[in-house]
């Protein structure tokens, strides 16, 4: 505030920019409401359950989204199942145990980075890594291992090809950082004299951290883990890599079953030119958004249901 | 304050103490220790994948006969999929990119910014109840929604303006784009706006100043290195973003500024080798491994940008 101004000219900049606020904020209020309506508009009239429950056609009038809508499942539940008690261990390990050192400090810089990587460049990696397996078992179909019968639920082929288990490992590898750095916000929360109580008892750090402070810290890892999956969900640019765009008939059958996810779907539908594919895009999105209303109306639940007040 | 559950601690550490014997004990702390311990590195094993794979594949695309370094980071030409004669020059991808960043970052970092200051400085408890959910839910769209409403809506309504946008332009890219990292910017932008402590807004308003003099001289200036670490971010989200170019921007790599026109981005041309147009061992496949190498060298070098500022110039105040 170095030259002096009259009263005037900084009422009238206060005020405008106080305008400036509300068009701002107006803006991205419109956006939101247009993107909703103009999907609601273009996707009601295809959105039926036959549409949810019937396999991919060339006909749209005969589409649906089943195959899709059960890989997203399959492929999102092995993403958490690998994801979350790694996420969570590592972030455990790095608030609770670790001491500031430079070994530490590179894991922590590391992570930042990796949170920074384009999901697409993680699907290269989850190509080489997960369904090639660096070509270190063969390079074509026939020189895969096989364990167990094709049909069954216990199924495994290595290298694991365009298969739900290469898919769901590759989105492990992105939503990882994420729950990571959400866990590590959690754990920060919890006041430090807790824990100090707990070592006054004698208790180890381990007891410490099984029984104090990951109890208080679960409502917070909680959110951030829904909140990641989430983001999994509605992820599709590293499964293009490894799978491609695939029509698929069959829900999958095992880890080693071909899959298609609804992302996937909705780009494949969304990028061709006739409108009745584009209406078929707008009902997955439908889908896909209230799936995704569901999994952030439990991250509110959770919020504020699991956080009770200390008495 | 943060609030804790009650119930369950005090009887957690009863049932503990039945540990048997000490040497026991510290066995346990040390295998469990140890398991954690290897998952921190696991992230570290990703990263230097990451650079192995990639280095590995575009060490194998520049031992093509007509592929040089020389060419790839000088030329202006990138047709690996059509013509007799095939160019790769780098730049015509890395122009699309940017156009459609530009265009990204001059849509969302000002408006993101703006929103911040808003809902940190002025709006009341009651507005920002509605304002932040709804910010959520944007940042919640999968990008091959926000691909879709470029594709759908934006492209239209910009051939209603003016009829030199074709069917795929970067300016629908762009506008898309913008709106994803939106959120990004106005979120975190915010969190560190709400860190600057009250007593600096108090002394300034003490000074005479207006809730505008407060808000832009006294606050902004010190959430400073936050709200540079949110736009580098964002920046960086809106270069490696994929389904959104992939969707709206086209497929024609040429050098221009020309926001009417179709351009293809880095993340665009890897969509379209590994949806199937190439051979998996022909140098047009090869390619897309070094181009996803600059990809990953320019986000990363923004991401540690960031955390240079971050770290740098943050302001103490406790």
């Amino acid at each position: 505030m170095a030259t002096p101004r009259s009263t005037a000219s900084r009422l009238f900049s206060n005020r405008a920019f106080l305008l400036i606020c509300l068009m701002a904020t107006n803006i991205a209020m419109i956006v939101l409401a247009v993107l909703l309506i103009s999907i609601f508009w273009q996707g009601w009239g295809t959105l039926s359950w036959k549409f949810i429950t019937s396999f991919a056609s060339r006909k749209p009038s005969e589409a649906g989204i089943l195959a899709p809508l059960m890989g997203s499942v399959w492929v999102c539940a092995i993403c958490g199942l690998v994801a979350l008690p790694l996420g969570i261990g590592t972030a455990i390990f790095l608030e609770e145990f670790a001491k500031r050192s430079r070994f530490t400090r590179i894991i922590q810089t590391n992570i930042m980075n990796l949170a920074g990587v384009p999901s697409i460049v993680y699907g290269i990696l989850g190509l080489t890594a997960f369904a090639r397996m660096f070509g270190a078992f063969g390079t074509t179909s026939e020189d895969a291992m096989n364990f167990g019968d094709s049909e069954s639920l216990l199924f495994l082929r290595i290298p694991f090809g365009s298969t739900v288990l290469a898919g769901g490992l590759t989105l492990m590898l992105v939503i990882l950082p994420v729950v990571i750095i959400s866990t590590q916000e959690a754990l920060r929360s919890v006041p430090s004299s807790l824990r100090s109580g707990a070592f006054a008892l004698g208790a180890t750090r381990w007891q410490t951290v099984w029984a104090i402070t990951l109890p208080a810290a679960i409502p917070g890892i909680m959110t951030g883990a829904i909140l990641s999956m989430s983001r999994a969900i509605g992820e599709s640019a590293p499964l293009l890599v490894i799978g491609g765009l695939l029509l698929v008939f069959n829900t999958p059958q095992n880890l080693m079953s071909d899959f298609a996810i609804l992302p996937l779907q909705i780009y494949n539908w969304a990028g061709r030119p006739q409108d009745s594919f584009h209406a078929l895009a707008a009902s997955a999105i439908i889908v896909q958004l209230a799936v995704l209303l569901v999994f952030n109306g439990f991250a509110v639940f959770v919020r504020q249901k699991l956080q009770k007040p200390l008495q | 304050m943060t609030t804790l559950p009650t119930t369950s601690a005090p009887r957690d550490l009863a049932q503990l103490g039945r540990t048997k014997s000490v040497a026991a004990r510290v066995l346990r702390e040390r295998l469990i220790v140890g398991t954690l311990a290897i998952a921190a590195c696991f992230s570290i094993l990703v990263t230097s994948t990451i650079i192995a794979v990639l280095a590995e594949e575009t060490w194998g695309f520049f031992q093509f006969p007509n592929v040089t370094l020389s060419d790839f980071f000088g030329g202006t030409e990138w047709n690996p999929l059509l013509g007799a004669e095939k160019h790769f020059g780098i730049w015509p991808l890395v122009s699309g990119t940017l156009l459609v960043t530009v265009i990204a970052a001059t849509f969302a970092l000002p408006i993101g910014l703006v929103c911040a200051i808003y809902l940190s400085e002025y709006a009341s408890a009651r507005v920002r109840a509605t304002l932040k959910p709804a910010l959520e839910i944007l940042a919640g769209v999968p990008t091959v929604v926000y691909g879709f409403f470029a594709l759908t809506i934006i492209t239209p309504l910009l051939q209603k303006v003016s009829p030199a946008f074709g069917n795929y332009n970067a300016m629908a890219a762009g506008l898309a784009t913008g709106i994803m990292i939106l959120p990004i910017v106005c979120s975190m932008s915010e969190d560190s706006l709400r860190a600057v402590p009250r007593s600096l807004r108090d002394g300034a308003l003490a000074l005479g100043g207006t809730k505008f003099d407060v808000s832009v001289k006294v606050v902004v200036p010190a959430a400073l290195s936050g709200i540079v670490a949110a736009f580098l971010l964002a920046i960086s989200r809106a270069i490696g973003e994929t389904m959104i170019v992939a969707l709206a921007a086209g497929g024609i790599a040429q050098i221009t500024a020309n926001p009417t026109a179709e351009v293809q981005t880095m993340t665009a041309y890897m969509v379209q080798i590994f949806l199937g147009d190439a051979p998996a061992v022909g140098v047009e496949y090869k390619s897309s491994y070094a181009v996803a190498s600059v990809l990953f060298v320019m986000t990363f070098v923004l991401t540690m940008i960031g955390q240079y500022i971050l770290r740098r110039f943050r302001e103490e105040y406790d």
